[in-house]
């Protein structure tokens, strides 16, 4: 039904790389995107007030390893404290490991990023993908790419969020480092991965 | 008052939590304005006709990095006790590299990720398992990855101090790069809308 509608009292987007967006579009349009240059500012003032008041910065990756970390204290709880990645999540074992702060924080960006979606008109089940891509393809490349993320953020102490933003504002060597190899990376395989997104 | 609050003892781990998750919050609803709860968004920036990643995070690194500079010289904000990362520059290496690939293979970092989940985005639900097998994995992996991990160790390392710079002149070359960075990427993306009209 709302599909109908919407063909009546919209006219078609004829664009196909939107094609996917659009199998599940409520009847109502979505609003344009922040100016990048104030979405910018926004967030360098969220960072920056998470440096006065808490004396660091933001993260994601983080949140990832105290579930794990979590998860296998459950599992094999003498396993996960001789874990030496593990361990520094778990403490001393009197707090509970999903009490942490980037998890609070993490919960935080959904929460945030739901309000925005919501009060834009973008809350929309779907997968996204270039026009080439089957939702098959798609779904199994964001499983692996994320399972490869994991591994980068982790060796490197940090993702875009805690090394990128928070470490590159602080003027950190190895952020700087670390942001330069992200651009790097993700250059140098962009061709071979143009059939997921173009 | 004299900030960081929390390391001056303003409030406890407890109040630190619920400021974690308000914070949160902004962070997540500026990634969301930004179009960072797309994949498609994110990814024009290593196809070059939307460069809206680089500004986005040019413009948050260049504010919060002026706030921080600014705060600490008036003598507000005691930098000594802000957390930073320990440099181990071989594991950043490979790691920056490994997250670049997994950004366009999996269309996302993990705090977009998170970001387009909860905006309904079901590759993004994919790409969050990913991130929890990959963690997971890399857990199990760990003891063999011990030695790449602590590689390299130069301590919590400044690039003023690398750059045997002023942090003030580092902050400049900062500010400039990134000027310059958007003055590039403005004449980018009108390059590209006229080699491509159909895709702008």
């Amino acid at each position: 039904m709302s599909t109908t509608l919407r063909s009546v009292d919209q006219p078609e987007r004829v664009a196909p790389s939107d094609a996917s967006a659009e199998a599940h579009a409520s009847t109502r349009v979505a609003q344009p995107y922040m100016d990048p240059y104030l979405a910018g500012i926004g967030l360098g003032l969220v960072l920056l007030a998470a440096f006065v008041i808490m004396g660091r910065g933001l993260g994601a990756s983080g949140a990832f390893t105290a579930f794990i970390a979590w998860l296998a204290h459950l599992a094999a709880p003498a396993w996960a404290q001789q874990n030496e990645f593990l361990a520094g999540y778990l403490g001393d074992g009197s707090s509970h490991p999903l009490k942490a702060w980037l998890v609070f924080e993490v919960l935080g960006v959904a929460v945030g990023a739901f309000l925005s979606g919501m009060l834009a008109g973008r809350l929309r089940t779907t997968t996204e993908r270039g026009p080439r891509a089957s939702v098959r393809a798609r779904l199994i490349a964001a499983t692996l790419g994320g399972a490869l993320m994991a591994w980068g953020a982790h060796l490197g102490r940090g993702c875009t969020s805690g090394q990128a933003l928070t470490g590159g504002s602080l003027l950190n060597l190895g952020s700087w480092i670390f942001m330069m190899c992200v651009f790097g990376g993700a250059y140098a395989v962009a061709r071979f991965l143009r059939w997921q997104w173009r | 008052m004299h900030a960081p609050f929390f390391k001056f003892g303003a409030f406890g781990d407890e109040v630190g939590l619920i400021w974690a998750f308000v914070l949160g919050i902004g962070f997540g609803f500026f990634l969301e304005r930004a179009g960072f709860g797309s994949a498609k968004k994110l990814v024009s920036q290593f196809y070059l006709d939307d460069l809206a990643v680089f500004k986005v995070m040019f413009t948050a690194i260049v504010t919060a990095m002026l706030g921080t500079f600014f705060l600490s010289r008036a003598g507000l904000l005691d930098l000594a006790l802000v957390y930073r990362t320990p440099t181990f520059w071989v594991p950043q290496v490979v790691g920056g590299l490994l997250l670049g690939i997994g950004f366009v293979v999996g269309g996302y970092c993990p705090g977009t990720s998170v970001a387009s989940l909860a905006t309904g985005r079901l590759d993004a639900a994919a790409y969050v398992s990913g991130i929890v097998l990959g963690t997971a994995g890399f857990a199990l992996a760990f003891p063999a990855l011990r030695g790449l991990f602590h590689a390299g160790s130069l301590g919590a390392r400044s690039l003023p101090e690398a750059l045997h710079l002023p942090v003030g002149v580092v902050v400049f070359l900062v500010v400039l790069m990134a000027v310059g960075g958007f003055v590039g990427a403005q004449a980018l993306e009108r390059r590209f809308a006229r080699i491509h009209p159909e895709r702008s």
